[in-house]
């Protein structure tokens, strides 16, 4: 195993908070870097990774026969054609769920770790088996939540387990922040929920429409030079991974107009 | 507290949903990550009121023990009024 290795666990405990949209641009801007990098599909019941890659169509082999020693990785691994240094080990049956374990998890990893330079495993929702087998083979991972109540709660819980079984470090992900609805707090601010789960944090992502658009078409937000505010934000993520010190962006420079301003100013801290 | 919390106490208008939400949520994680039931904490706080009226004369219906939590640490909270310290005498009469 190439000890550099970097295996990093997405996770969120709630599901449709952006864990796949994530792992799909994180593994794309990662990749356009010159890191040679693996995504792992690890949510055998409802897989999506290779939905949102656009690779349904050229799956042949998944993690399962890889397992079942029916093939090898290489013929399970589908490189990604615009972006050859990413690589897609898709999901086995979600009948598989029943006799995977954690040392299967482990084991496929360690073949992944052998030829990448990053490994990014796409945690399934919850915090049952699924997550219990992806945690066992990880190293560190990025907890992605949104500013609503029971998406940061869920958050929590996974934080907690991922302590306990003493993944470290554990960074911080902010998915579909609303500049404006931050101004008029009507929504949590990114301290909050900093303040809240105690995380450091890795990035903020806003909300952004175009994000729909490129899984209609399979196509991640960094694959293309887009401009958009969402593809931005992964790219900004997958710098940091690598060590660079990008600033953050701050939301409430995100809206320009006289309305903004005045709700700035109503946020200001008096005590 | 904001300039719009401010405005908002003036006004007696609502608090904003972002600051009720973070209220809800500090509470229910403290909850959370204590592994604490609500029933096991409404008995703890019976018990803990029990012990302390034992000394010192206590307002039962001020008094609040609650979970509180910051950077991942819960602090078992308790905020008890006390009537009087009770002088030797009514102590030895009681007994």
């Amino acid at each position: 195993m190439a000890p550099k290795t970097r295996i990093i666990l997405i996770c969120s405990g709630k599901g449709g908070v952006g864990k796949t949209t994530l792992t799909a641009n994180l593994g794309i801007a990662l990749a356009k870097q010159g890191m040679k990098t693996a995504v792992l599909d690890a949510d055998f019941g409802l897989r999506n990774l290779d939905l949102l890659l656009g690779l349904e169509n050229r799956i042949v082999y998944t993690a399962q026969e890889v397992l079942e020693e029916a093939c090898r990785l290489e013929q399970a691994l589908v490189k990604h054609k615009q972006e050859p240094n990413l690589a897609l080990l898709p999901a086995g049956n979600p009948r598989m769920l029943e006799w995977l374990k954690p040392d299967d998890m482990k084991r496929i990893v360690n073949l992944l770790s052998a030829q990448f330079d990053y490994v990014l495993i796409d945690c399934p929702a919850g915090v049952e088996d699924g997550f219990k087998n992806a945690v066992s083979a990880t190293k560190e991972a990025i907890v992605i939540t949104t500013p609503e109540v029971s998406a940061v709660r869920d958050a929590d819980r996974v934080i907690g387990l991922l302590n306990t079984h003493g993944i470290e470090p554990v960074q911080l992900v902010l998915n579909r922040v609303r500049p404006r609805m931050i101004a008029s707090q009507e929504m949590l601010s990114v301290d909050d929920v900093t303040d809240i789960l105690a995380l450091p944090l890795l990035g903020l992502v806003l909300e952004d429409e175009q994000v729909i658009v490129s899984t209609n078409r399979g196509e991640p937000l960094t694959l293309n030079k887009s401009t958009s505010p969402a593809a931005r934000c992964y790219s900004n993520i997958a710098r940091r991974l690598e060590g660079e010190d990008i600033p953050l962006i701050d939301p409430a420079k995100e809206g320009k107009g006289l309305g903004d301003k005045f709700r700035r100013l109503m946020q200001t801290k008096i005590f | 507290m904001t300039l719009r919390d401010i405005l908002n106490k003036l006004l007696r208008r609502q608090q904003s949903s972002a600051t009720t939400a973070k209220e809800r949520l500090q509470l229910v994680l403290a909850h959370d990550r204590s592994d604490l039931s609500p029933e096991l904490l409404d008995q703890m706080r019976k018990e803990i009121l029990e012990v302390v009226a034992k000394y010192v004369e206590i307002d039962l219906e001020e008094g609040a023990v609650s979970l509180e939590t910051e950077d991942r640490m819960t602090a078992l909270v308790a905020n008890l009024p006390i009537k009087r310290v009770p002088s030797v005498n009514s102590t030895e009469k009681t007994k």
